[in-house]
């Protein structure tokens, strides 16, 4: 089966290329297949991350909306191990870094969506909203929206939350100088129980 | 011979031609590409629902028999009690208000040269590419005794829905010091760690509530899936090894190979290791694609379908693309998660093709989780590339893999969370 299959793609290809130099504007071919090739490549990504990178899911992250720079940074950190994981080294190790930044300006492009999360203490997320503005507000801007140089977390999943935080906490992943004096005096001033309500607070952001 | 791709490339290119249609790739200029998609299983809404977002002008139809789908994932949790039956029902309105036409009924017959679906309710759909994604049928006669008939006695629950009401219904029907007997087939069929995770969540019942009945694998393989994390799986928690293991597994090499069965006696007969009873017996039966992929020439004599694994269009009948459990992926396994990203795929590519272009090299991924028991979760994963050469798709070297053998019960307890997760996503990503 394999024989007869042979080449004949490239086959394909060279008379694409002989068809659109007559017959359509070559350059708008290639954008297209390059844009289906990105399509495909994020498909891939889109059955655990949800549909466009919004996920409804209580664990999984989503990435729309992703800073770009944001987005390389913790593929690469996968690649090499320095942020710890369960499946996204092994995942993240199966891209090129071409790949990774065309996958970045993807979701990237993405509106970030926040679908309800039942699993949110509402109870807590009043105080948690002032320990934010506190601790958090300072890089985390606009609630959790936006930020130089990190990720979401308004209306970020809060189990995907707490897992980020435990491995803050555990020196498993890399902090900030900054961040990490912050998490000093949140854990000094509020224990466990502050972060908590700051992720609750996160969460419920719509 | 000619192959499929390039004589299909060949037919589209001239037929854009004819009618003039210049400055492709802007669909809305060319007469809008018809697609039938066959099946609504995870292969078949995906590949629907992707056309439709990639070309919102195609015209897109998915004919699918039932109103409902029930998933084989997570259907082991249901099996084992520890989820709802209801959650693993996923409907077509989502499909449908994208503006893909939904029709409830058989596919009877496609005919490649007429380029048309006909159904048993008598309509007649006319396509430019069809898709086919009919997931598998069972090879009744490999297992003696066993049938459609016998599997009322004796549920296979590999398709799910009634059947999986079924066995969960013996299951809860079973008295302590029952005998459960799960007889797993040989590769390639679909879900390869399913029936390891059925094994461990059935097992996970019986310690909680029948905890003097165990389970009796018969397998037709000596190495699965998942094994060594699957077999750490079960001696945390189902004593397996020991005297008072609730799991026992008889491999290949030891004779377990199921070759015959008997409903009325409740036995099991093995190549070697002698005959069984059960109180419950699970027989996966050895499979294929689906019927309509052998009665449309599909399979070119084979269980599964032969495909261009960068287009998954078919080698025997140009014009027709087959993904999923029915195609030929090798390297990638017979996965929801594989349907869903080879879907992606072959939409980009059918149509890239309709419109004479060339279709996109795909790059697909596969990442599939396995419930061990409480809080216990582990995942495969992989992503690979088409290489167009050999007609392979590659796994990615130094990438992929199994979860690590030592990574501890708080990363089985995060993947656990992820495997919920992902299958939130997945029914939102297929059908949502």
């Amino acid at each position: 089966m394999g024989a007869r299959q042979q080449g004949t793609r490239r086959w394909a290809a060279t008379l694409v290329v002989a068809f659109a130099a007559t017959a359509m504007p070559a350059l708008a071919q290639a954008d297209e297949t390059e844009d289906m090739t990105v399509e495909v490549m994020a498909g891939a990504c889109t059955y655990c991350h949800g549909t466009d990178g919004n996920g409804i899911g209580e664990a999984i992250p989503s990435i729309a909306g992703m800073p770009e720079d944001q987005f390389a940074y913790m593929m690469v950190t996968y690649q090499d191990g320095s942020n710890p994981a369960t499946v996204m080294g092994r995942v993240a190790r199966g891209y090129t870094e071409d790949q990774i930044q065309a996958l970045a300006a993807y979701f990237g492009g993405k509106p970030f969506e926040r679908p309800p999360q039942p699993w949110i203490d509402e109870s807590v997320v009043a105080e948690g909203k002032e320990l934010a503005a506190e601790y958090c507000e300072s890089c985390h801007e606009n609630e959790g929206r936006d930020g130089e140089g990190v990720g979401i977390l308004a209306g970020q999943k809060l189990q995907y939350m707490r897992f980020s935080v435990a491995d803050f906490l555990s020196e498993a992943r890399e902090m900030e100088r900054r961040q990490a004096r912050k998490f000093r005096e949140l854990m000094d001033d509020h224990g466990e129980e502050g972060f908590e309500k700051i992720l609750n607070y996160y969460a419920s952001v719509q | 011979m000619m192959h499929s791709t390039r004589r299909g490339f060949l037919r589209t290119t001239a037929a854009a031609t004819a009618v003039g249609v210049v400055g492709l790739p802007h669909i809305a200029r060319a007469a809008a590409p018809r697609f039938v998609i066959v099946g609504g299983g995870p292969g078949g809404a995906t590949a629907a629902k992707y056309l439709k977002r990639y070309a919102p002008a195609a015209e897109v139809t998915l004919i699918e028999a039932n109103p409902t789908y029930t998933t084989c994932f997570m259907s082991n949790e249901v099996l084992g009690g520890l989820r709802d039956f209801s959650t693993i029902q996923v409907g077509y309105d989502g499909l449908s208000g994208h503006g893909i036409t939904v029709i409830h009924d058989l596919v009877t017959a496609i005919d490649p040269e007429g380029k048309t679906v006909t159904t048993q309710g008598g309509e007649s759909v006319a396509f430019d590419r069809c898709i086919v994604a009919p997931g598998i049928d069972f090879k009744y006669d490999a297992v003696e005794g066993y049938s459609a008939e016998a599997a009322e006695i004796m549920p296979h629950a590999w398709k799910a829905g009634p059947q999986t009401t079924l066995l969960r219904s013996q299951l809860e029907a079973m008295e302590d010091g029952g005998t459960v007997i799960v007889a797993p087939p040989d590769n390639p069929f679909r879900c390869p760690p399913g029936p390891y995770e059925r094994i461990s969540l059935i097992a996970n019942y019986l310690k909680q509530h029948k905890p003097k009945s165990k389970v009796l694998v018969l397998d037709a393989k000596d190495k699965f899936s998942k094994m060594p994390l699957f077999t750490q799986a079960w001696e945390m928690f189902y004593g397996y090894g020991t005297d008072n293991s609730l799991i026992e597994w008889v491999s290949k090499s030891d004779g377990g190979t199921v070759t015959g069965v008997n409903t009325e006696t409740m036995e099991v007969t093995t190549a070697g290791a002698g005959t069984f009873k059960g109180d419950v017996v699970n027989l996966i039966p050895p499979q294929s694609a689906g019927a309509i992929a052998r009665s449309t020439g599909l399979l070119e004599g084979g269980d599964w379908a032969p495909v261009n694994k960068g287009t998954f269009e078919s080698l025997a009948v140009p014009g027709i693309h087959v993904l999923g459990d029915a195609s030929i992926a090798a390297a990638m396994p017979k996965s929801g998660a594989s349907a869903n990203s080879q879907a992606k795929a072959t939409a980009a590519s059918a149509l890239a093709l309709s419109m004479g272009q060339e279709p996109p090299m795909p790059t697909l991924a596969n990442a599939c989780y396995s419930i061990g028991g409480p809080e216990h979760g582990f995942s495969v994963a992989a992503v690979y590339n088409y290489d167009d050469f050999e007609n392979k798709l590659v796994p990615v070297e130094g990438a992929g893999g199994v979860s690590p053998i030592d990574a501890g019960a708080d990363s089985r307890r995060r993947e656990m969370f992820y495997a919920h997760s992902w299958f939130e996503n997945m029914k939102a990503d297929c059908w949502g």
